[in-house]
């Protein structure tokens, strides 16, 4: 299993660690060709806006858009899943635009209002680790994006198809349980059209 | 239960901040232009550290209406910069929401033998060290996040690469050493032993560590970069610069793809003058920030 990590900035390290750590080969992608061969692809945390200057520059966005289309599984954290969503709350553009919901940035507060908290997840399991900082949140989802945790009475872990999105950092801390999860959705994930992400 | 301020979220901050470029501002404009240039946090000041050498006399806390301007303006984390050891500066930063603090040796030093305990704020911070024994007693005290020293407002990168070199020649010493050994190094360090047995552990320092104090050009920062260090802050660098917008945008794309020299090759064509430098042979000893810091 061949799981990258967009590594343009924010926290690559943490998730390559947990990969590796789950038996998987580790990828830092940084330009074009480290996206070929892969069965997933983590968007980290950090900070969004720059992610999305550096894609621009890179030329990155369409080709991420292209592997989406072949199917390849998407595991996006705090900022990356601000990179997957259709809409973002008060900005006339999205980024990848790939997973039908709409997000808010930054809709815990500022830094000193960040926090960690335990929460439950649907087909996860509880008292699931989640550190929010600057968190965005999911504010509303499409018809067909399993909602799987809340807090706060706001959506903070959803799944779209082959698309998984969480608001806060599981990479932090040391629960490997959604990158299970997420490697698991990376495993079901049909080797005809590996095939076919071998020739972007 | 919901914990606010822990050190997992506090360090965690930092670690979002890899592998990006922090910038010193004055104002609203040169925020925005740093965020548009893809910083990954700004830096709200009254003025940058040369023009505090040029001016001279006691460098406090900005004044609060820069900070909230630069605030209001940016959607990046906005970190303000706090005289060492001074609680009061450090608490009005911390209620008017500045994302990060900086207890900085630019500012002139409020307190000549303690630093802050930042453990007991919210609000995360980020200290300067020159080594090692340095940083560890910095995270001792609370800090989050480290960033070497350097010389600030010189435009001369040979500070910067000896502290990290330092500190990151003293961390692969402690993480070779045998554990019987820690406790001498230890003393010999000035460093707190638990943090030495931890950074054996990890085989690296528990917090994120950034490069500041010089960087004046695009391979300036990759030189930081490649030095291993996890992001550069470049404060004066930028806005004395010819040309901001593009000066800021190369920094970025430099610390990004710090092994890509042919890609510095064409982001560094016509970017104009680059601040221009002080020798630090001839800056006097008690004109060095860098000796600020106990």
């Amino acid at each position: 299993m061949r799981i990258g990590v967009l590594a343009l900035q924010g926290a690559v390290r943490e998730h390559i660690q947990q990969i590796q750590s789950l038996g998987c080969e580790a990828i830092e992608v940084k330009s074009l060709n480290d996206l070929s061969g892969l069965n997933g692809l983590v968007l980290p945390g950090g900070e969004s806006t720059t992610m999305r200057k550096l894609l621009d520059r890179y030329q990155l966005l369409n080709p991420i858009r292209t592997l989406a289309q072949l199917g390849i599984p998407m595991f996006g954290t705090c900022a990356g899943l601000i990179l997957l969503a259709k809409e973002i709350v008060g900005k006339d553009e999205a980024h990848l635009k790939l997973m039908d919901v709409v997000i808010e940035r930054n809709s815990f507060g500022r830094q000193v209002d960040s926090f960690e908290v335990k929460i439950s997840a649907d087909q996860i399991g509880d008292a699931i680790p989640a550190v929010f900082i600057r968190a965005p949140h999911i504010v509303s989802v499409g018809p067909d994006v399993e909602i799987l945790a809340q807090y706060d009475g706001r959506i903070v872990l959803a799944k779209e198809g082959q698309y998984l999105g969480c608001s806060f950092h599981p990479e932090l801390t040391t629960d490997t349980r959604l990158m299970e999860y997420f490697i698991n959705m990376a495993k079901e994930f049909h080797p005809y059209t590996l095939a076919k992400s071998n020739s972007i | 239960m919901k914990l606010l301020g822990t050190e997992t979220v506090k360090r965690g901050m930092a670690e979002m901040q890899k592998g990006g470029v922090i910038m010193d501002v004055i104002n609203a404009e040169q925020a925005k232009i740093a965020e548009a240039a893809g910083a990954v946090a700004v830096m709200a000041l009254e003025r940058v550290p040369s023009d505090i050498r040029k001016a001279g006399g006691v460098a406090r806390m900005a004044d609060p209406r820069i900070v909230e301007e630069v605030m209001n303006a940016v959607s990046i984390p906005v970190m303000a910069k706090a005289r060492i050891g001074h609680i009061v500066e450090a608490r009005v930063l911390e209620s008017m929401g500045v994302d990060y603090i900086d207890e900085s040796e630019v500012l002139t030093p409020a307190d000549e033998e303690f630093h802050l305990l930042k453990s007991e704020y919210t609000v995360p911070f980020v200290c300067g060290c020159r080594d090692l024994g340095e940083a560890a007693r910095r995270i001792g005290e609370g800090a989050s996040m480290l960033r070497t020293k350097g010389e600030p407002g010189t435009g001369n990168i040979v500070e910067a690469v000896r502290h990290i070199r330092k500190v990151n020649a003293q961390v692969r010493r402690v993480v070779g050493m045998n554990l019987d050994e820690l406790m001498t190094e230890a003393k010999v360090l000035g460093a707190p032993y638990e943090l030495l047995v931890e950074i054996k552990k990890l085989g690296r320092l528990p917090v994120v560590n950034f490069a500041a104090g010089g960087v004046a050009t695009p391979a300036d920062a990759a030189l930081m970069m490649e030095l291993g260090a996890d992001g550069v802050f470049v404060g004066s660098g930028i806005f004395k610069s010819d040309n901001p917008e593009k000066f800021a945008r190369a920094i970025v794309e430099a610390t990004t793809h710090y092994k890509d020299y042919k890609l510095i090759a064409e982001i560094s064509k016509e970017l104009g003058s680059p601040m221009k430098g002080i020798d630090i042979s001839t800056l006097p000893e008690n004109e060095r920030m860098q000796e600020r810091g106990w």
